[in-house]
């Protein structure tokens, strides 16, 4: 299959693009064995940090590595100033949509999405409805993740709303390209990402009607795959960090159990997912969250960030109507573009779906993860027809997607230097206004060809740089 | 601060402090067991008595029989199913620190961390072959780094209390068993031709080496280790850093700035057990009975342990 792939660092005729010259230049001057030093010295280095994450389905809870490559993924300012308007706008749209799906439904009633797509969704929380929260933010932390097609423009792939996590391997690969090659950030401006968690932690306080709230980060605890990330915002921004037993609730009011006594929460910044927030209202089972929360927060005596119920809007169900979203709320055209996605659980789209498989890419609608997903072009015949069988007997469960062909970046591999896919994640924060620092968190599929760039399926990180053009 | 961050600060420095103290009874024992014996002459009962002061002697009998050198350095040193063995301490303080690493500075927990990992990687080549003495010398340096990365990094506060309440409990604790099995193995009435003998001498001399203090005794008192001297050194010396009297000194100071009304009980305590050693002397101590009042005070340590426990870790 002959494909073009946009390149990041070389053009079409194989010359280095402006943005990387500085770049390319120092790694022609820089000896082949410093270099492997460097990266055996990042392996070292992260380790001894303990920087890792745990992979689910393996019985040891083998903590594990998520491979570092030092070669930086660099992005234009003037090409960055775009993604950052058009991740605002739609975050702005996102979180704007939910206000009025949980109040009045007008896009529902103006015929823009039908009924049947939100309220019927597992995402949709019916205890949400009528609740008013302060500023109307529902998604205080968004990840919008972008790919690259053949000609370079960018794509979104999906909206994470509910609790996207990566930002600290954005943080912890900066400073460690900043410790193993000072010399990179003298030679070139690169614009810093260091003031993420006070960024975050403003988004947080300016989500409560309080002058000076308590602010918590609730994590599953520390077999969570992401519990470096959970532990390492709380210590960022000076927070506890806390587990659902540190937590109780008394008269609507939540408090943590300290060395002092009981101290009231005004904010959680809380990891976990609504099913598992409240043993009382959601999963009876859960053994991670805190008795009565839902009735503290619907009485408004604590903010939680994300709010409950945002998973309606970053269902891959919902992503196609995202566009249309930014015309109804905003009245502004989408600045950045969806990727054209059919809709398995429409007829007509289905039969086209099952006669494309072998070239389409399809998801399940609640997925997350690079879990429970068909690549059509790199999937056996087997595969294939299995998913076909999945796909005929719950087809609203799916939706597919052409497949894209993935931006590449030259990467660290066993034999040399070679281009490898990579996809971006943005951190949008949403408290007084919305934002974000510049650049975001890279992943790279580290397998030959491979297009899936998640770290539980052997995909890897890159330094993100924005720099001056 | 969180009472289960606290608990888990707390935890991480006895199960570090225990595994440096397990390694400090290891290499006496080991070295003594080198001697020439008196009995049976091949140092079993000495290679015996870290299982014995730490109460995991009829652990060992259960799974590995009868008494056997190799075995037993074994299943005291790097034995994973063991949760009393050095390897399982540090891998406890390690997921207690790993559970506070947020609460803890990054020096900190990148050292418990490497000790871990390196730990794993000396259990994989085995006691024999990494060496005992040297096993025994690399805990105690992990175990100094850390405190000096800890004394030398953590701010002040209520974090650096619990840390260091979890370090002299489990010291002063450590200090007492010792004295009292050492005390055991001498009989309980030794006369003074007795306590002149080569046997006497190497005793001593190898728990005060097993604490640090052989430095301390020969500057204090000079001359041969005796009973009374070892016991008054390591009981009621204040300027000694492992003494009892240390310990309870640094125990009531850092109960005593902590903040909270919920706290009293485990700050009188402390503060009756420090001024109790502080007017208590030798005579008084060896006339009610080395080894009754060693006993008694080992309770009372493990009393403020759990008074500890109530008043702060586990609290609301």
């Amino acid at each position: 299959m002959a494909r073009t792939f946009y390149d990041e660092m070389y053009d079409a005729s194989g010359a280095v693009r402006p943005h990387y010259r500085e770049f390319a230049r120092w790694l022609a001057e820089t000896p082949d064995d410093l270099l492997a030093q460097r990266r055996r010295e990042a392996d070292l280095l992260f380790h001894r940090a303990g920087i890792t994450f745990t992979l689910y389905g393996d019985d040891q809870g083998t903590e594990r590595l998520i491979p570092f490559d030092i070669i930086p993924r660099s992005i234009p300012a003037s090409e960055w100033r775009v993604v950052e308007r058009g991740c605002i706008q739609r975050v702005q749209a996102l979180n704007l949509f939910l206000a009025d799906l949980y109040h009045d439904q007008r896009i529902i009633k103006a015929g823009i999405i039908p009924a049947e797509q939100v309220l019927a969704n597992e995402g949709y929380q019916m205890a949400m409805q009528g609740l008013d929260l302060h500023r109307d933010i529902y998604a205080h932390i968004a990840g919008v993740d972008l790919v690259r097609d053949g000609d370079g423009s960018y794509y979104v792939l999906e909206d994470n709303l509910r609790t996207p996590s990566g930002v600290s391997y954005m943080l912890e690969d900066r400073k460690m390209m900043m410790r193993l090659f000072p010399e990179l950030f003298a030679a070139q401006r690169v614009a810093p990402v260091d003031h993420y968690p006070n960024l975050l932690l403003d988004a947080l306080k300016s989500s409560s009607p309080l002058d000076n709230p308590t602010v918590v980060v609730l994590t599953p605890g520390r077999f969570n795959s992401a519990y470096f990330e959970h532990a390492f915002l709380a210590r960022e921004m000076g927070v506890e960090l806390v587990e659902g037993a540190d937590l109780f609730v008394r008269d609507d009011k939540v408090y943590m159990r300290t060395t002092a006594g009981a101290r009231q929460v005004d904010v959680i910044y809380r990891r976990l997912d609504d099913a598992f927030l409240d043993p009382l209202a959601f999963n009876p089972d859960s053994m991670l969250g805190v008795a009565g929360l839902l009735s503290a927060y619907r009485s408004r005596n604590v903010v939680l960030a994300n709010a409950i119920g945002t998973g309606v809007a970053d269902d891959k169900s919902i992503y196609p109507y995202v566009g249309d979203m930014i015309r109804f709320y905003l009245d502004e055209e989408p600045i950045l573009k969806n990727v054209p996605t059919w809709q398995c659980r429409k007829p007509e789209e289905l039969s086209h779906v099952l006669a494309n498989l072998s070239e389409l890419v399809v998801k399940e609608t609640q997925g997350s993860g690079g879990y429970g997903m068909l690549v059509g072009p790199a999937a056996s015949k087997a595969e294939i027809e299995s998913f076909r069988a999945r796909l005929i007997a719950k087809p609203e469960a799916y939706i597919a997607q052409p497949t894209l062909c993935l931006s590449t970046c030259p990467t660290f591999v066993e034999r040399g230097i070679a281009p490898r896919h990579i996809d971006l994640r943005p951190f949008v924060l949403t408290g007084r206004e919305t934002r974000l620092v510049p650049g975001g968190l890279t992943r790279v599929a580290l397998r030959e060809g491979s297009l899936v760039v998640n770290s539980s399926q052997g995909g890897g990180t890159k330094d993100t740089w924005v720099v001056e053009d | 601060m969180l009472s289960r961050t606290a608990s888990d600060l707390y935890w991480m420095s006895r199960y570090l402090e225990r595994a440096e103290n397990l390694a400090r009874m290891l290499d006496v024992s080991y070295s003594l067991s080198l001697m020439p014996q008196d009995g049976r002459g091949d140092g079993l009962d000495e290679l015996a008595m870290p299982l014995l002061i730490t109460g995991t002697l009829d652990d060992y009998l259960e799974r590995h029989g009868p008494l056997h050198g190799e075995r037993m350095l074994h299943f005291f040193a790097l034995d994973a199913s063991n949760p009393g063995s050095i390897y399982c301490c540090l891998q406890a303080a390690r997921s207690n620190a790993h559970a506070v690493r947020g609460r803890i500075t990054a020096d900190m927990w990148e050292n418990i961390n490497a000790s871990w990992l390196e730990m794993r990687g000396i259990a994989e080549q085995g006691l024999g072959r990494y060496g005992i003495s040297r096993f025994c010398e690399w805990v105690k340096e992990r175990s100094h780094l850390f405190r000096g990365a800890t004394f030398g990094t953590i701010m002040r506060g209520e974090a650096y209390r619990f840390i260091r309440l979890g370090t002299f409990i489990e010291r002063a604790d450590n200090t007492l068993r010792l004295l009292d099995a050492r005390y055991e193995m001498l009989g309980e009435e030794i006369d003074e031709l007795e306590e002149r003998t080569a046997r006497s001498y190497y005793q001593w001399s190898a728990l005060l080496r097993a604490l640090s203090s052989f430095e301390a005794f020969a500057e204090s008192y000079r001359g041969s280790p005796r009973t009374r001297k070892v016991a008054e050194l390591l009981l009621l010396r204040p300027d000694v850093p492992r003494s009892l009297r240390a310990c309870m000194e640094e125990l009531n100071l850092m109960l005593a700035g902590l903040p909270g009304e919920n706290g009293r009980p485990a700050q009188r305590l402390a503060a009756e057990l420090d001024a109790r050693l502080r007017y208590t002397s030798i005579d008084e101590v060896l006339d009610e009975g080395l080894h009754a009042w060693l006993t008694d005070f080992i309770l009372l340590v493990r009393q403020l342990g759990n008074t500890i426990h109530t008043s702060y870790l586990e609290v609301a």
